[in-house]
């Protein structure tokens, strides 16, 4: 098994999104990431999917995936010429003894602390997954009080745009 | 990625009465391009209507001339403006009976079927038949009330999430949000349903859409960015195919439905006169090429023929069109043709690769790839490169002469269903319909009735309806009236959809109903008999034993003709009275035997080297001989 990354386009409408997860559902895939937004075209919306696969079955996904009429497009990303990234925000405890240590780890990862309260301080970064779990690592001795991750977002390098077919365009 | 143009209807319905020579990449695929012509389609002038309105307008610029339904409260504002209008609207017993018929209209005619209910309980009785018709890629558009927008969500009376439970059964679903919608998604509807693989749309509208005002026009412009299916297969890939066919020592066609779908059944006929390979059409294209053809060795799968199934298994290259490697046909799919080279020719891209690794997949309507493949395989001749297939032929011509399609007489003297079945097909013919039940019923007709022409045979194929054989027979009729229809049903069957002879009788839409009572769930007892010691747990009806309930009584009741056979010297009689039938239905209660048996036969989740002629019997091969 191995991790896919999927960038889908499709018609920004109602109930897309569930009929796009409905297929890895049916299929007894579990998505490990999604991440659904607005392109630079209102009318065409971009859903990053994660998901941990064999080949083959996972052909078959996106040739149904293909096949909904209000997918446009499906790119697998392929790690080595795409840059990936997810967000984290991440409530850890922080009093008077630890706070400069949580800060110099912050520093490290080049996090930012957004939120700061007597016992905690509330940092968010952005990165690889790797990178994100490392800095977790780093902070989980001091106490992690919450968490919340985004889906994965990825873009291809290169000049050259995904979304520039004409169906993507006019949409 | 190229976006179509923005097609109006007008011009696809243009484009679906032109003539195969004149096809293009967006060409509505149904075999109204080949088949029967498509309605005229008119183009009415802009009015000031209700959303009801619209929707009925727009069902008649579309062409439709009947629509199988039951109002209720959601839907009922459409029901006002269908009273006065040129389609007609036959009003059903239960809305799965619309469904199925709405299916046994479209398989029959090649025009999209439409079946129409209210919102909750109405739409979800059409689930099934949308779920039927999906399987086996049914052209068809299913119109339901939903409750008022305000009320969507708040568990109002009668609501039910359509759109969210026939997500995974439609080709596509739309939740109608505005009036001024109604033309566009209905244009949307049936260009989905009937192009590219065919199949189910369903369309919900919200009663305060339907009551709302609005302007009706037409016609529309579809928006369909992401919908392109490819029709025309790919050069290469062709030459490569037609390369393969003229080496292969054991080539065999292997012929699904999507022939059919695509009225490609002239083309195969010559592309197989042409290579004189040996050819096997599926549960869903029997029709598509004559049964008594020399080169067609019947239908392959769990019921088909010795020689079917071998040329398959031995096969050293089969090239599928329009079928799917379903798994009554390739048995258990690890140990199926283990030496064949698969060329896999569907519209549907999906379709390649899924069960069985294509050598060389080709995506594209079956009448195209069939054209161009009769082209590849003449240039390929023309070059000297041809094969013989004598020896091939002989071992295949020695199968079919040891192990043909038969039956044995009952030994308990009791009315044998094979030769009920058989009778009836050689009495009314190959010119009539013939629409089957699901089990053992349909497994005999698939068998013992010769289908020379193409939408003869309807059944449930992929799902296995039980229920579909009346409904669906009605429907056919509709869509053919001239025509002698057939509904062969099983009287377990028979008891879950009869109540539609009541739509019939009223309606006057004289179908035929032979039930081949066998007193059980025919098929179930089989596998009991054959897998579970002969415990016949919950299979009985009783409807030998007590003769509950009495269908000929039934049929009576239900405004036809009921007729009741019960010896073999009766057989050709009663069929021959119930031809003489022809303003009522006529049901006649054939009371079969309940230990008869289909063979072949290949048990479930085993090889297809596993088939056994009879009980007890697999075929000698020797290992030379194949």
């Amino acid at each position: 098994m191995t991790m896919h990354t999927l960038s889908v386009l499709v018609e920004n409408k109602p109930g897309v999104l569930a009929r796009v997860s409905g297929l890895f559902s049916r299929r007894g895939f579990n998505i490990d990431s999604l991440a659904v937004g607005e392109t630079e075209n209102p009318d065409v919306s971009r859903i990053t999917i994660v998901v941990n696969a064999e080949s083959s079955p996972l052909e078959q996904v996106t040739k149904q995936l293909n096949k909904l009429v209000n997918v446009l497009k499906i790119v697998e990303l392929d790690p080595q010429v795409s840059v990936a990234r997810e967000l984290l925000l991440v409530k850890v405890r922080a009093d008077r003894s630890s706070r400069s240590q949580v800060l110099d780890t912050v520093g490290l990862f080049r996090a930012r602390v957004v939120d700061v309260a007597p016992d905690t301080l509330t940092i968010e970064a952005t990165g690889t997954p790797d990178k994100l779990d490392a800095l977790l690592r780093d902070l989980e001795p001091f106490g992690i009080k919450e968490m919340v991750q985004s889906g994965l977002v990825a873009i291809g390098r290169g000049s050259r745009s995904i979304t520039a077919g004409p169906a993507l365009r006019a949409a | 990625m190229t976006r179509p143009t923005p097609e109006t209807l007008a011009h696809s319905a243009r484009r679906a009465r032109a003539a195969a020579s004149t096809a293009t990449d967006a060409e509505p695929v149904a075999r109204a391009a080949a088949g029967p012509a498509a309605p005229a389609v008119r183009t009415p002038a802009p009015a000031e209507v209700s959303g009801a309105g619209s929707l009925v307008r727009s069902l008649e610029a579309l062409g439709v001339d009947v629509v199988f339904g039951i109002p209720g409260g959601a839907i009922l504002p459409a029901y006002d403006p269908l009273y006065d209008s040129t389609v007609r609207h036959i009003l059903v017993r239960h809305e799965q009976g619309a469904g199925h018929a709405a299916t046994g209209y479209a398989q029959a005619t090649g025009r999209v079927g439409v079946c129409m209910a209210t919102s909750g309980p109405g739409a979800t009785n059409l689930v099934t038949p949308i779920a039927d018709a999906y399987m086996d890629s049914v052209p068809m558009v299913a119109i339901t009330g939903q409750v008022a927008r305000p009320a969507i969500g708040t568990d109002a009376f009668q609501e039910a999430d359509i759109q969210g439970i026939t997500l995974p059964v439609t080709k596509h679903n739309f939740l109608v949000q505005h009036a001024e919608e109604i033309p566009q998604v209905l244009a949307e509807a049936f260009h989905l349903a009937s192009t590219g693989r065919p199949g189910p749309v369903l369309v919900d509208i919200p009663k305060d859409v339907l009551q709302a005002s609005t302007t009706f026009t037409w016609p529309p412009t579809l928006d369909l960015p992401g919908y392109r299916p490819t029709l025309h297969p790919h050069g290469k890939q062709i030459r490569e195919a037609a390369r393969l066919m003229a080496s292969a020592r054991r080539p065999v066609f292997y012929v699904g439905g999507g022939v059919l779908k695509a009225g490609a059944t002239d083309g195969l006929r010559q592309l197989a006169e042409l290579t004189g390979i040996p050819v096997v059409t599926t549960l869903m294209a029997l029709g598509a090429f004559p049964d008594s053809h020399r080169q067609h060795l019947g239908m392959p799968g769990m019921h088909g023929t010795v020689a079917a199934v071998y040329g398959l298994q031995k096969a050293d290259l089969i090239v599928a069109l329009g079928a799917r490697f379903d798994d009554r046909v390739t048995g258990r799919v690890e140990s199926f043709a283990p030496d064949a080279t698969v060329v896999h020719a569907d519209i549907d891209p999906a379709e390649i690769g899924k069960n069985r690794h294509a050598d060389v997949p080709i995506v594209g309507d079956a009448r195209h790839v069939i054209d161009e493949l009769i082209a590849a395989v003449t240039a390929e001749r023309a070059a000297g490169h041809s094969t013989d297939l004598d020896d091939w032929w002989h071992q295949l011509d020695d199968l079919r002469e040891r192990y043909p399609l038969g039956y044995e007489e009952p030994a308990d003297g009791t009315l044998s269903p094979q030769y009920v079945i058989k009778r009836l097909g050689e009495i009314a013919g190959s010119d009539a319909i013939y629409v089957a039940g699901v089990g053992q019923h349909q497994m005999w007709a698939s068998q013992f009735i010769s289908y020379e022409k193409p939408y003869t045979w309807l059944n449930s194929g992929g799902l296995g309806t039980m229920g579909y054989a009346v409904p669906a027979a009605m429907g056919a009729k509709v869509g053919k009236p001239d025509v002698v229809v057939w509904a062969i049903d099983g009287d377990g069957c028979f008891q879950m959809t009869n109540q539609e002879l009541a739509t019939c009788a009223l309606e006057g839409i004289p179908v035929k109903i032979a039930v081949i009572n066998n007193g059980n769930l025919g098929m179930v007892r089989q596998w009991q008999t054959l897998f579970y010691g002969e415990r016949y747990s919950n299979t009985d009806l009783g409807t030998h034993k007590h003769r509950i309930p009495d269908f000929v009584k039934l049929a009576e009741a239900l405004g036809c003709v009921g007729l009741r056979c019960e010896t073999a010297e009766d057989v050709d009689k009663t069929i021959a009275a119930a031809m003489e039938i022809n303003d009522a239905p006529v049901v006649i209660d054939f009371v079969v035997g309940k230990d008869a048996m289909v063979w072949p036969m290949v048990p479930a989740g085993t090889s297809n080297d596993e088939i056994m002629f009879a009980r007890g019997v697999r075929p000698a091969f020797d290992e030379d001989d194949i």
